[in-house]
């Protein structure tokens, strides 16, 4: 018996290459708890039936003596990344028979080093939504918590994880999607800096914002994950390259800004922000300089993203209209079609988001919304830049709230407040990280909190080490 | 803020988005709830704010290079075809 609870991807690799165990062995082993446990959940919409061919291969390739470090890792996929020949339906209606013409480039990475990919997650209807309660395939249940929300959008590759049901995930992160959910089910969820891993391959909500990030048990493990599929990409004309981004040197000691009169704000929970108190305080003591900053209208922030995100998003999602693949459902003239398809197709969620953005970008509202959300949005990526000249690292909670029970937010914009500590790194493209923090206990089940780090530009490197000092400072 | 069920229809319009009138109705009701928050930023001053961004020229040569594509997997996800070509409704 493998045992998969206290695995990581690191010991894996030793494993692995020692032959200890088998990449077929170690995929059995998630296969085996994913018959048990995916019914419960629902994090995985689908199981490939490659798995075990996958494995193989990895084996072949351990047996002439090769290694790479995520060869032979049992790996869960969102189901908005593309790999050739599998269904990727964004857990939409309007993809739901899609299947993928290509390899997404991340895909294409990680096939390299000879990952095993089991399977793709549930997540929110074309990935819009902080709970997958918008998936058109049923929600994902917390790990934690049968009766509460594993978070969302990328809810499934969140819960595999946490639940062994994979060693490793890849999510994507328009506006918190991965650090969110890796906040509520206690494990680690990473935003690189936008345009540090490909999008070719990703199917696009917001284009400014999207990202592809991490998720897994540990930083290391994160790290692991994220150098593997990072790098410019000729299919991405918006990825960037090591020298994009000046890299202004550090101290050995690093100074944390937080955020004071953002944390303390309206409508946080008392216990969130209480255990993020402690947080600051074990890193204050351990020997960070701690400092509080106050960044010009950052209380701004969410209102800009849901000008900016469903503008995108609309744009984005005219693509599907039900004609060359995708949802059809034929009218009586080309027009009833185009109207049918999307009216059927776009979950709920989508739809509001769709017609918002029309409104946003229509003529006599653009300059009001959507030119003023791009200003405030220059103003804001200033104010952080002038931020990083004193700090090296901004620390909040990740969500404002605990995951909640499953139905208990109905009011869209009451579920948009969760993106409240998360949007800012998209807005402006700094790499942050969500790190497990501790629990709350509620109703006997203990529920777990996550703390995020955002640093500069293109310096993934100071999330990482702050990332492993803080799990240090955890086991304490 | 205030937003007709007209003013949802031409949204839906222009959107191509088929709505049920129950549907305009809570679609209504939640717009001007999220227009009502968003609409804060009108409070902010701005100035005059220019990017810092750098822009610079991100285009490849035009050269040709072969990609992987599976004309197979396209053309069998086409709701209607002939001859290997996607058909649709006649539009003239």
């Amino acid at each position: 018996m493998i045992d998969l609870e206290n695995l990581t991807i690191e010991k894996a690799r030793k494993f692995l290459d020692a032959k200890e165990f088998s990449a077929v062995d170690l995929a059995n082993a998630y296969l085996a708890e994913i018959e048990k446990k995916n019914k419960e959940l629902n994090a995985y919409l689908e199981v490939f039936d490659d798995v075990l061919d996958q494995a193989r291969v990895a084996d072949e390739i351990i047996a002439k003596g090769e290694s790479y470090p995520l060869l032979g890792i049992p790996l869960a996929i969102k189901d908005n990344i593309l790999i050739k020949g599998q269904i990727a339906s964004s857990a939409s209606k309007m993809l739901e028979n899609y299947v993928a013409s290509y390899d997404a480039t991340v895909i294409t990475k990680l096939k390299k080093q000879g990952a095993v990919f089991l399977g793709r997650t549930n997540m929110d209807d074309s990935a819009m939504g902080g709970s997958t309660e918008n998936s058109a395939f049923g929600v994902t249940k917390n790990p934690h918590d049968l009766s509460r929300v594993a978070g969302g959008s990328s809810g499934g590759s969140v819960a595999t994880v946490i639940a062994n049901l994979a060693l490793g995930a890849l999510g994507s992160d328009t506006g918190g999607s991965v650090r969110e959910p890796a906040a509520f089910c206690g494990i680690v969820g990473m935003k690189p800096t936008y345009g540090r891993v490909s999008r070719y391959g990703l199917i696009a909500m917001g284009s400014s914002l999207d990202c592809i990030g991490p998720i897994a048990k540990n930083v290391e493990d994160a790290q692991i994950i994220y150098e593997a599929i990072l790098g410019s990409d000729v299919f991405d004309s918006t990825t960037i390259t090591d020298t994009t981004y000046k890299k202004l040197s550090f101290k050995k000691e690093l100074t944390l800004g937080v955020p004071w009169d953002l944390v303390n704000g309206e409508g946080i929970n008392e216990e969130v922000k209480e255990n993020f108190k402690q947080s600051i305080d074990k890193l204050e003591k351990f020997g960070f300089k701690i400092k509080d900053i106050s960044i010009k209208n950052i209380d701004m922030a969410l209102a800009v993203y849901y000008i900016i995100m469903p503008a995108e998003a609309s744009t984005n999602l005219s693509r599907f209209d039900g004609m060359r693949y995708g949802f059809h459902k034929g009218g009586k003239n080309l027009l009833e079609d185009y109207k049918q398809a999307r009216g059927f197709g776009f979950g709920q969620e989508v739809r509001r988001r769709i017609l918002l953005g029309t409104y946003v970008l229509s003529a006599g509202y653009y300059d009001a919304y959507y030119g003023k959300a791009q200003m405030i949005r220059n103003m804001l990526k200033k104010e952080f830049s002038k931020a990083f000249e004193n700090v090296d690292l901004i620390a909040t909670p990740t969500a404002p709230f605990i995951a909640w029970k499953i139905g208990a937010k109905s009011n869209p914009l009451s579920m948009y407040l969760a993106d409240i500590f998360t949007i800012t790194a998209n807005i402006i493209g700094v790499p942050a990280m969500s790190i497990p923090s501790g629990f709350s206990e509620i109703e006997n089940k203990k529920l777990p909190l996550g703390i995020q780090f955002m640093a500069p530009h293109g310096r993934e490197d100071l999330l990482f080490e702050v990332g492993k000092q803080f799990e240090t400072l955890k086991k304490e | 803020m205030s937003l007709s069920i007209k003013d949802v229809e031409d949204l839906a319009e222009l959107a191509k988005l088929e709505l049920s009138n129950e549907e305009k109705e809570s679609l209504l009701a939640d717009m001007e709830s999220i227009l009502g928050y968003v609409k804060q930023i009108e409070e902010v001053e701005v100035g005059e704010v220019r990017s810092n961004d750098t822009v610079y020229n991100v285009w490849r040569e035009d050269v040709l290079a072969p990609r992987e594509f599976s004309r197979e997997l396209i053309v069998k996800q086409f709701p209607d075809s002939q001859d290997g070509f996607l058909k649709v409704k006649k539009i003239l």
